[in-house]
Formats: C-alpha cells, sequence, structure tokens
C-alpha cells in the first residue's frame, strides 16, 4: 500500500509544482513506485515541468468522468519506468473533480505505487479541498515572505481539521544575502511561527529555473545545491534522518536550523 | 402599629443619597411610601441633579419592578440612579455570572484566519500567530506569544486585560478601546500585558507586576458580584 503527500501552500507560485516535480523525481532516483497528480485543473504545469506535455492523451476529468480508464491517462516518464503522472484538465469545468473522485483515484494508485505526490493549486477553495482529499500526509511549502508564512499558517489550520497527520514545511527559495542582511525571515523564525516540523530548506537558484524550462528537473542532476537540497527531502520522506545541508559557507544558519531536527527528533 | 415604623430610610452621603428600602414589607408599600415622601419634600428653587443609590436588602425585585422604581425617583430630574444593589441575585444570573468569570483553558496554536472566541476569562497555552484572533468577555492570558489580535472584555468589561508571556500584537482591543502596532518594525516584549488606563483613556502597555495595584481583584467573580 502506497502513502500519498500534498504539496500545498495557500499563497501561489511559491513552489508546489516545482517541490512536487523534484521530490517525485528524486524518489524515483532512489527506486520508488511514484505518480504525481496534478489537480490544477484548467493551469495545469506539472507536464510542461516534467517535460512529458505533448505525451498527453486523456486527463483527471476524463478519469473521473469515465471518459477512459485511470491506467490509459497515467503518462509514463521519459527517464524512470517507475515515474508516472496523471496530469490536470486544460480546458473542461473544474467542478468535475470531486473530494470523492479524488479518493478513489488515490486509492487505485496506492496499490501499485509507493508514492503519490499531489500538486495542489493556490487558494483554499474547492481545488484545495480536492486536492488534500485522498492524501495521508502534507507538505506545506512556503518562501522567506511574510505574506507566504501567512498564507501556509492559513492552510496549516486547515490541515489540522482533516483526518491527515501533522504538515511537514519546505521553505523554499532562500536567499542567503537577504536572509543575511535581515530582510528576508529567517528559517529559526518560520518555525517558530509555524510549528510544524521541517523536511527540507531549498536555494532560490537559477539552475531551477533553467532546469523547469527544459523539461528536465533539477533533482536529476547531482552537483547543485537546491537539487541535494529535494533529494534530501525525498529522503526524510522515507525516514532516514538527514542533517540540513550547509546553505552557506559559515556555519552560521546551518547551525540554527539544525537544532529544529534536533529537537523534534525527526 | 406599622406606620411608626420606617420602611424608607434616607442618608445623605459625600457621594450623594443612599436610599435604603426595608425588606420585610412589600413592594407596594414601599412603592407608596416613597412616593409620598418624595411628594412631600418637593425642593424650592432649581437644584442640581443628585445621584441615589439604591439598597434593597435581601429583596429581589423583578425588572417591571425595577423600572417602576426608577421612573418614580427620575420622575422631575432630581435624581438620577448611580446603582441599584440588592444582596440576591436570580439562580440564572447566578449562572451565567459563574460562566461569564470562569477560566478557560485552551491549549493550541491559534492560526492565521482562525477566531477563538470564549465566555469568561480564556487561558491560551500556545500562540496566537499574526492574522489569528483571541476573543473572550472576560480576561486574557496568554502562555505563548500573542502575534495577532486579542479582544479582552468584549461585552464592554474596560476592566479586563490581556497578558501575555510574549507581546507582540498587531491590536490589542479591550472593551471598546483599540491600540494598534506602530507602522515601524518593532521587537515585541516579554510578560506584559495591555489593560485600559482611565486617566490617559487609552490602552496601555505595561509590566506584569503593575496588575498587582492597578487591578487588585483580577477575579472576575468577586468583582461582579461586590460591583454588581
Ligand atoms: N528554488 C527555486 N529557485 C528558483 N526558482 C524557483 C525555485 N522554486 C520555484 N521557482 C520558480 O518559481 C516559479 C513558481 O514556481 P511553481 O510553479 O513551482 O510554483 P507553484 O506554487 O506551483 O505556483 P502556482 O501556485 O501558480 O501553481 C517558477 O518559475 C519556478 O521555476
Ligand atoms: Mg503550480
Amino acid at each position: 500500500m502506497g502513502e500519498a503527500i500534498v504539496i500545498t501552500s495557500g499563497k501561489g507560485g511559491v513552489g508546489k509544482t516545482t517541490t512536487t516535480a523534484n521530490i517525485g523525481t528524486a524518489l524515483a532516483l532512489m527506486e520508488k513506485k511514484v505518480c504525481l497528480i496534478d489537480t490544477d485543473i484548467g493551469l495545469r504545469n506539472l507536464d510542461v515541468v516534467m517535460g512529458l506535455e505533448n505525451r498527453i492523451i486523456y486527463d483527471i476529468v476524463d478519469v473521473i468522468q469515465e471518459r477512459c480508464k485511470l491506467k490509459q491517462a497515467l503518462i509514463k516518464d521519459k527517464r524512470f519506468d517507475y515515474l508516472s503522472l496523471l496530469p490536470a484538465a486544460q480546458t473542461s469545468d473544474k467542478t468535475a473533480v470531486t473530494p470523492d473522485g479524488m479518493k478513489k483515484i488515490i486509492k487505485e494508485l496506492k496499490q501499485e505505487y509507493d508514492y503519490i505526490i499531489i500538486d495542489c493549486p493556490a487558494g483554499i477553495e474547492q481545488g484545495f479541498q480536492n486536492a488534500i482529499a485522498g492524501a495521508d500526509r502534507a507538505i506545506v511549502v512556503t518562501t522567506p515572505e511574510k505574506s507566504s508564512v501567512r498564507d501556509a499558517d492559513r492552510i496549516i489550520g486547515l490541515l489540522e481539521k482533516e483526518d491527515i497527520e501533522p504538515p511537514s514545511l519546505v521553505v523554499n527559495r532562500i536567499r542567503n544575502h537577504m536572509m543575511k542582511s535581515g530582510d528576508m525571515l529567517d528559517i529559526d523564525e518560520i518555525v517558530q511561527i509555524l510549528s510544524i516540523n521541517l523536511i527540507g530548506v531549498v536555494l532560490d537558484d537559477d539552475e531551477v529555473i533553467k532546469a523547469s524550462n527544459h523539461g528536465e528537473p533539477i533533482a536529476l542532476q547531482s552537483k547543485p545545491k537546491a537539487s541535494i537540497a529535494y533529494r534530501n527531502i525525498a529522503r526524510r520522506i522515507l525516514g532516514e534522518t538527514v542533517p540540513l545541508q550547509s546553505l552557506e559557507d559559515e556555519s552560521g544558519m546551518f547551525q540554527k536550523v539544525k537544532r529544529f531536527f534536533g529537537m523534534r527528533g525527526n | 402599629m406599622h406606620d411608626t415604623k420606617q420602611l424608607i430610610t434616607i442618608k445623605g452621603t459625600r457621594d450623594g443619597l443612599t436610599l435604603f428600602i426595608d425588606d420585610t414589607c412589600s413592594f407596594d408599600e414601599a412603592f407608596k411610601e416613597l412616593r409620598e415622601k418624595l411628594l412631600a419634600n418637593q425642593p424650592q428653587k432649581k437644584e442640581p441633579c443628585v445621584p441615589v443609590t439604591i439598597k434593597l436588602g435581601n429583596r429581589f425585585l423583578r425588572e417591571e419592578e425595577k423600572d417602576s422604581l426608577s421612573n418614580l425617583i427620575k420622575e422631575e430630574n432630581r435624581f438620577t440612579i448611580q446603582s441599584i444593589e440588592s444582596e440576591v441575585i436570580a439562580k440564572s444570573e447566578a449562572l451565567s455570572l459563574m460562566e461569564d468569570s470562569e477560566v478557560k483553558t485552551i491549549n493550541r496554536i491559534v492560526r492565521s484566519g482562525q477566531v477563538l472566541e470564549v465566555t469568561g476569562d480564556l487561558l491560551l497555552i500556545g500562540d496566537v500567530n499574526p492574522g489569528g484572533s483571541v476573543i473572550s468577555t472576560g480576561n486574557i492570558y496568554i502562555m505563548g506569544s500573542l502575534h495577532g489580535v486579542a479582544h479582552a472584555g468584549v461585552k464592554g468589561d474596560r476592566s479586563a486585560i490581556i497578558a501575555a508571556s510574549y507581546m507582540n500584537p498587531s491590536q490589542l482591543r479591550i472593551a471598546e478601546y483599540i491600540s494598534r502596532a506602530p507602522d515601524y518594525e518593532s521587537d515585541g516584549v516579554y510578560m506584559e500585558c495591555g489593560l485600559i488606563d482611565e486617566e490617559q483613556d487609552k490602552i496601555i502597555i505595561d509590566r506584569l507586576q503593575v496588575l498587582a495595584h492597578r487591578r487588585k481583584s483580577i477575579n472576575r467573580f468577586e468583582r461582579r458580584i461586590n460591583n454588581g
């Protein structure tokens, strides 16, 4: 039986889709069977970031409205045998997807896959409710900005009402120079406010954008720090204890962040 | 011979008049005597309004009775009613007083967009995050960080206070008073409280220690029983 993880944030554009693609890729690199689901109906992106856009024939709404079998709609990744994508619909009616429909799909996918990673749309409306419906756990993505942290907090509050494990946190798009100068919230502050388990921190890196543009998630490369960060998140999902990588040459932030891992006995 | 016995006793004090109403006779009898006394005592010239405190002893008055009593006294604008005090209260009032002065202990984080509302005092063990709010009819004690909005004495109790281990609120509200954080970034303060300062007519933030003399009885039940 697999596990379903929803990647959510509240605020738009903080890196949900990027995180979904990279965690999925990193898990596949570790030979897990992974299925990605894009639930952002009307604004589908995950297929582009994964470089699978031109293979789409059916989408999630076709599955829910029984125009095709679930298996027919799954797109096999070009790099890994056991990485698949269930794409969002681009044109159909949004209301076609329901929490029950999602639960049914996820239940079926869990028979075959180890991990089902669900890319959630921004906002707290129907799309959010659908995305979290079948999830066993959640990863909340935020950037080190007040508004993003505020929305993450709102989302965590909503998730706490659901029958779902306490969420974990990814802080994305960290810029060392701004954090040092105090122009961005530091990780310490963010974790203190949100008071959930920190599962990863990812630097802001142009390479991430470049990689996404080529449809080759950065986690496929072995060198960039952002790639290592995503791979480490995947390892932590598998239950390994991995210390946070040093984000800067001096030990400052590393020390700070490590404390949270120690404290919560990740 | 009951007309030798005074049903109404009036005493002058520094703060006006105190009117004792015997609590063994019927309300109608007392009412009648009071009206006669007031009529017999017409003022010669225009005098300023005198505040009156009415002491009922062990008499319980229904709302209609209270109304007709105060209407009688306020007639002709010679007196204002300061308070009507009785040694007894209705059971329902006692229960709501108790509810109103109970401390509700809650253990959670109040996150952005969430509102936690209680009747009575609130003891929150946990933080109020930015964008979250806590509301109570009484005092608010937060063992944690207050980053959001806290509203104490929401039904108008100006003596209510807000205390927090770490105080960095976006707004403090007590009764109908509001104070907000300054527009510049500021650090919070530890172990402080917010309360209304009557002289400055606004909410001030001070060390917890000042409560000992500024709010002698923080126990709302006692306060309410004693002050009516
Ligand atoms: N660590 C990073 N470094 C640099 N750029 C990043 C990083 N993470 C995400 N981005 C970029 O930020 C933009 C938004 O990312 P993404 O599409 O993943 O966000 P999203 O939360 O899915 O947005 P939406 O709410 O619209 O679905 C993209 O251009 C992406 O390439
Ligand atoms: Mg997206």
